[in-house]
């Protein structure tokens, strides 16, 4: 029996159930709510990139006309020290408070330090005009060796370095080091025919959403908040935002939003507290809304980085060790994906010796967010750039060269586990007989290849499953669908349930309707809520079988659900009861049912993606085209196999962005001087060609579907497969990021001059 | 004192008060309440507010909502006529061509825009007409092969 | 802010003398509603030329063509014949942002603007166009490459306005062309702009070029030296290298986001020599 007809509806390429609503423009997101008597909300940011806040004189504003609610730090509960792990990096929810509100010092250009609600956005900006701020400017750090430098100026004067050992001497505004692997890497380059060392820089890019932050929050006297907003999790949104108020999370109801786009982005929150104490003190409803600029100086962008790297390898290209050194820029306060980035880089290679030293260190500049697999891409960056030299200096083929130190099952991860069943070798050898690798190339082209790891997550989800009157069936899930996942959800229900998909709706509920689910990220939602769903399907189809024995009047083991219908064991003769029969007459066998599932998913499938790229570079400009760009992926199991792909096309633009144009420009200041989509440069349609998939299926077993997380895997090879397709045009190696004209055309002139 | 503008919106009189400073996307959303038009940047660089006036296409936060007196405006809720959805419409949902959908009744506008000009566009002319509509989550991919089939379609090939 | 619609050239110039309060023409306004929008601008009032006829047409007649100051650049790129005439004009007015941008945008607003990276004004400037301005005192006709002082300021006097820009018909065995590196396909900010137009004589011989340049100085700038390298040859080797040569040296660029110095000196060369080999083309394939 072949895979394809095992099932009915997974692996179909069915319409989305929240479909019609997003193509007609009636799908509500964050900043699409409106309440009666509603004030507009906005924020005061600082000017300066470090400075200590002396003293603010809102008196003025709150006499403006029409204002009627104006907050400080002062407004704000001084919390403590609380670690919380929700999402895909660390919070402290102290400060997670800072942040949102300065206390006592700003620490970034843009980062807020007082909020007023009026009665129309014009009115509440001009009075952010009449807020008086006394500052004392303090000098700042906008880069790592600047931070790290014995004379730099602190950040946070109680900084606890951790993972240092005790008495060693910790460098300024470092905040945690990390070292993990395994073996002796000196040893392993000592066995090296052929050893690679190089250093790579990245700077900070945004994740880049179209729709910016937004939220519209009721606070109701005896204290019941009330919040419509779009996040990656509105169970996120809930405790973030009763923590930093003090009160308890049973207060708070969020409602998610359709949201704009997040790739991490949108897993912590800037505007929800703000907004609830607005409305605490108002006692109106409180709507805030991010202009772009906002969005860019002030919410997390992804980390800039610098990273050593060292790869030594034998003649037959086997890899004897790798090592490296990893400076993640947290920002203004701890927390970079170091770990992440120190666990995934070396992640597809079997590597007898490897060791990774990370630092989380923190500079001047807003602080950094998720960004769909946080801290990888840049560590894939460096890792497969040093591959590809290797590659060349040995004379062998690049995938080849990923193959023969591919990780397969049993391989010991870096970061310490045995791999499981993984697909990096099949996902190699798709990429390899693909018909793009071998196709040929015009002047002034050349092609790349990069290999890409991430974990994907598991965490925890809720789901219930209603049978409705009419036998339909509603899927309810807590996460909320920032790619297609109600169409997953529902295919999965559909096929569990063996019913039509058309007969299945899909909703997304809120804090109080479902029970808790940690933030759609880490490509978990389709992994691990879908398991939720068939676990509460599995308990409704139980429910179904107890129903139609209780009718026939039989032992309900001797029912079986097949088909979309209860049918009775060794009875065939006798009429099976469907959906429908058993909803109409469930008042009468027991009342509704309804099936329920809360769970930790365990049992996460790693996944690999591997891309080939195709540039052509202007010799003349050091302009980069991408041509032609094909990628590669284990998707475990394709639940919808066009969202899958549309994960893979999307992730590969994001990272050719990356590759190519996106960075974060800071004048002297620390002001940023690029905050808007025209000097932002995101890839445009016309920027890019089709982006060709191929999605291989290695299922991973510890899914009732096979299902591997997809989001996120395709964004870690497509930096180092434009990079090395820009070496492979040009003859030129770059280490630094962006690839933008001037610095393209440099490093050809460079080696000309070299040359000549 | 509000300004008083007599427009025709998605083919109805309309009539409103404004600010002069309000822009056509700050009425279309807060006056109006037609929040399908959906603002990403407010500076023209993102298309997601994209609206036909006078058969033009435009963004509607670069366009004062003083501006479209007389004039007539089309959103996002034009393109479908009552229930029956625009062959674009169908095209993005069949071929997944949304994943979060906040820049696709931008996209559906300009694609519009496009189709009623041109029924038989290259994949390049779709890409550069679509430059100034920014989508980060699909790639552009899918985005370019609806238009491009609905477009057969609407010729009467296969599609 | 007030906004007012004159539907006079006179009504407009008069709101636009007017002292006491700041006021700001508004054409296409995508520039200024943008500025406005990040802070960058706020006028007190805002006067909207679009609904004055004689700034919204576009008219052609035996001397040439005269382009109404506030015609939206789509209106520009679908006008056949201004486009088989001056396509270096065209193109570079249709290479003002996406699209939707071109639905608005103008060449009075991408003029006054006065961006030293302003796409149409090197392509005008190379073309020789001269633009109509009117003002209290009167009409006035001057060069284009007279209208741009420096970032953001402008010959118009208090109360000017241009009313529209002229274009002959192209003489014999001319061409024009225009091409600009950004890091981008589109939605950017040219690095470098390059604009040229040039004319050749039966044996392929130039026989008068101009080439202007923007983003590589406080304004678009006419490079003479440029042209100057062409005339007398034919459009291929050291002579167009000396008019790449000449281009570069005549530049004056600042460092910024959007390039490097360096950069842009280089490029400004590469640019107008690829610019000049196009339009040469064309005009070759004129009678």
């Amino acid at each position: 029996m072949s895979e394809e007809a095992k099932f009915r509806w997974i692996g179909t390429r069915v319409v989305r159930p929240d479909g019609v609503d997003k193509v007609t423009g009636r799908a509500t997101y964050g900043a699409d709510f409106a309440l009666p008597d509603m004030l507009w909300g906005r924020v005061l940011r600082s000017p300066h990139a470090h400075a200590r806040i002396l003293s603010v004189d809102t008196s003025r504003a709150l006499a403006h006309d029409g204002v009627e609610a104006v907050i400080t730090s002062q407004d704000l509960p001084d919390i403590p020290s609380e670690e919380a792990f929700v999402g895909e990096q660390p919070t402290n929810f102290r400060e997670l408070s800072h942040n949102v509100m300065a206390r006592g010092k700003v620490l970034y250009h843009g980062h807020a330090l007082a909020a007023v609600a009026a009665t129309t956005p014009e009115i509440a900006a001009s009075a952010l005009d009449l807020i008086e701020v006394d500052y004392e400017v303090l000098p700042h750090v906008l880069d790592m060796p600047a931070a790290m430098a014995a004379s730099a100026p602190s950040l946070h004067r109680d900084l606890e370095p951790a993972g240092f050992a005790a008495g060693a001497t910790v460098p300024p505004n470092v905040s945690r080091r990390i070292e993990l692997g395994h073996g002796e890497p000196d040893q392993g380059f000592a066995a090296a025919d052929v050893v690679v060392e190089r250093e790579f820089t990245t700077k900070p890019v945004h994740q880049g959403y179209i729709e910016p932050h937004a939220c519209l929050v009721q606070a109701n006297p005896d204290d019941d908040i009330t919040i419509w907003s779009s996040s990656q999790g509105h169970f996120m949104v809930r405790a973030y935002t009763a923590k930093l108020l003090g009160i308890e999370l049973s207060k708070v109801r969020a409602i998610p939003a359709e949201i704009g786009g997040g790739f991490g982005g949108k897993t912590t929150v800037y505007l929800e507290p703000l907004a609830a104490q607005l409305s605490r003190i108002s006692g109106r409803p409180v709507k805030m809304v991010m202009s772009r600029e906002e969005v860019f100086r002030a919410t997390g962008p992804a980390l800039g980085t610098r990273i050593r790297v060292k790869m030594g390898c034998k003649q037959d290209g086997r890899l004897t060790g790798a090592e490296a050194v990893l400076h993640y820029e947290a920002g203004a306060f701890p927390g970079s994906p170091v770990q992440a980035g120190a666990m995934t880089m070396f992640a597809p290679y079997e590597l007898e010796h490897v060791r990774v030293t990370g630092y989380d260190v923190l500079v001047n500049k807003p602080k950094t967010a998720a960004y769909r697999a946080p801290g990888a891409p840049m560590g894939a960056f460096a890792v497969e750039t040093v591959i590809d030299e290797l590659a060349e200096k040995l004379e062998i083929d690049p995938i080849e060269l990923r193959l023969r130190n591919a990780a397969r099952k049993g391989t010991q991860a870096p970061f310490g586990p045995r791999y499981r069943e993984i697909g990096c070798v099949e996902t190699l050898e798709a990429l390899r007989s693909h018909p793009h690798y071998t196709a040929p190339l015009g002047p002034n082209q050349g092609r790349g290849v990069a290999l890409g790891f991430w974990f994907n997550a598991g965490m925890q989800s809720s789901a219930g499953l209603n049978v409705n009157e009419d036998g339909s069936v509603s899927v309810i899930s807590g996460n909320p669908d920032i790619g297609g996942s109600r169409a997953s959800l529902a295919l999965m229900a559909a096929e569990e349930m063996g019913i039509d998909y058309e007969k299945v709706g899909a909703w997304i509920a809120d804090t109080a309707s479902i029970g808790f689910s940690d933030i759609t990220g880490g490509s978990r939602v389709t992994f691990a809520t879908g398991m939720a769903v068939v676990e509460a399907a599995r308990d409704v189809k139980r429910q179904l079988c107890e129903r139609a024995a209780a009718i026939w009047e039989v032992e309900p083991e001797r029912v079986k659900w097949v088909e979309g219908e209860a049918r009775l064991e060794g009875e065939p003769d006798r009429e099976p009861l469907g959906l429908v029969d058993l909803a109409q007459r469930a008042a009468r066998t027991g009342g509704p049912i309804s099936g329920r599932a809360s769970l930790t998913a365990r049992g996460v499938g790693m996944a690999f993606g591997a891309h080939i790229c195709d540039v052509e570079v202007d010799p003349e400009t050091g302009r980069v085209e991408v041509i032609r760009y094909t990628a590669v992926q284990d998707a475990g199991r394709a639940i919808h196999p066009s969202y899958v792909e549309g994960q893979m096309q999307g992730g590969a633009a994001q990272g050719i962005g990356w590759a190519l144009n996106e960075e974060y420009v800071y004048d002297e200041d620390g002001k940023m001087c690029n905050p808007s989509f025209l000097d932002y440069r995101m890839p445009v349609a016309s920027d890019l060609p089709m982006i060709d998939t191929v999605i291989v299926e290695v299922p991973n077993p510890r899914h009732p579907y096979g299902v591997r997380g997809v989001g996120e895997v395709p964004i870690v090879p497509p930096i180092p497969a434009v990079v090395n397709a820009v070496h492979a045009a040009t003859g030129v190696r770059y280490f630094d990021l962006p690839l933008s004209p001037p610095r393209v055309l440099a490093g050809i002139e460079a080696a000309a001059d070299r040359g000549a | 004192m509000k300004r008083h503008v007599v427009a025709t919106i998605d083919g109805e009189h309309a009539e409103f008060l404004c600010d002069d400073g309000q822009t056509l996307l700050d009425v279309l959303r807060d006056v109006l309440h037609r929040t399908g038009t959906k603002e990403g940047c407010g500076t023209g660089d993102c298309g997601a507010c994209s609206v036909i006036v006078d058969g033009r296409l435009v963004c509607s936060c670069l366009m004062l909502a003083a501006e479209v007196e007389g004039r007539e405006v089309e959103t996002a809720i034009s393109i479908s006529n009552g229930d029956t959805l625009h062959p674009l419409q169908r095209r993005f949902l069949e071929d997944a061509a949304l994943q979060c959908g906040v820049c696709t009744p931008g996209f559906l506008v300009a694609a519009k825009a496009l189709l009623d000009r041109n029924l038989d566009p290259s994949e390049s002319e779709v890409r550069f007409w679509l430059a100034g509509n920014l989508c980060r989550c699909t790639g552009y991919d899918k985005i370019v092969r609806s238009v491009l089939e609905t477009a057969a379609e609407l010729r009467g090939g296969t599609g | 802010m007030q906004y007012w619609s004159p539907g006079s050239i006179e009504e407009a110039v008069g709101l636009l003398s007017e002292t006491g309060a700041t006021t700001r023409a508004l054409a296409g306004g995508t520039d200024l509603l943008a500025q406005i929008r990040i802070g960058g601008q706020a006028p007190e009032r805002v006067i909207d030329l679009k609904r004055i006829p004689e700034l919204g047409r576009i008219d052609v007649d035996a001397q040439g063509f005269r382009i109404g100051a506030a015609v939206c650049s789509a209106e520009i790129g679908e006008h056949e014949e201004l486009r088989a005439a001056w396509p270096g004009v065209v193109e570079a007015a249709e290479l003002i942002g996406s699209t939707q941008i071109q639905g608005r945008a103008s060449l009075g607003g991408n003029l006054c603007n006065a961006s030293p990276a302003a796409d149409s004004v090197p392509a005008l400037i190379a073309a020789g166009a001269t633009c109509t301005l009117a003002g209290p005192d009167g009409r006035r006709e001057v060069r284009v490459e007279d209208v741009v002082l420096g970032p953001g300021q402008t010959s118009l006097a208090l109360g000017e306005i241009v009313v529209d820009f002229r274009l002959p018909r192209p003489q014999y065995r001319t061409g024009d062309a225009y091409l600009r590196l950004i890091p981008r396909s589109e939605m950017d900010i040219a690095v470098v702009g390059a604009g040229v137009c040039l004319s050749l004589d039966r044996d392929g011989h130039c026989t008068a070029c101009r080439v202007a340049l923007g983003a590589v100085a406080p304004r678009p700038i006419l490079v003479a030296g440029a042209g100057e390298a062409l005339v007398g040859h034919a459009v291929e080797g050291d002579a167009l290298a000396a008019l790449s040569a000449a281009a570069s040296a005549a530049t004056d660029p600042i460092d910024d986001m959007r390039g490097t110095r360096d950069y842009r000196i280089r490029v400004a060369g590469v640019m107008a020599r690829r610019a000049a080999v196009i339009a040469a083309e064309r005009a070759a394939s004129r009678v």
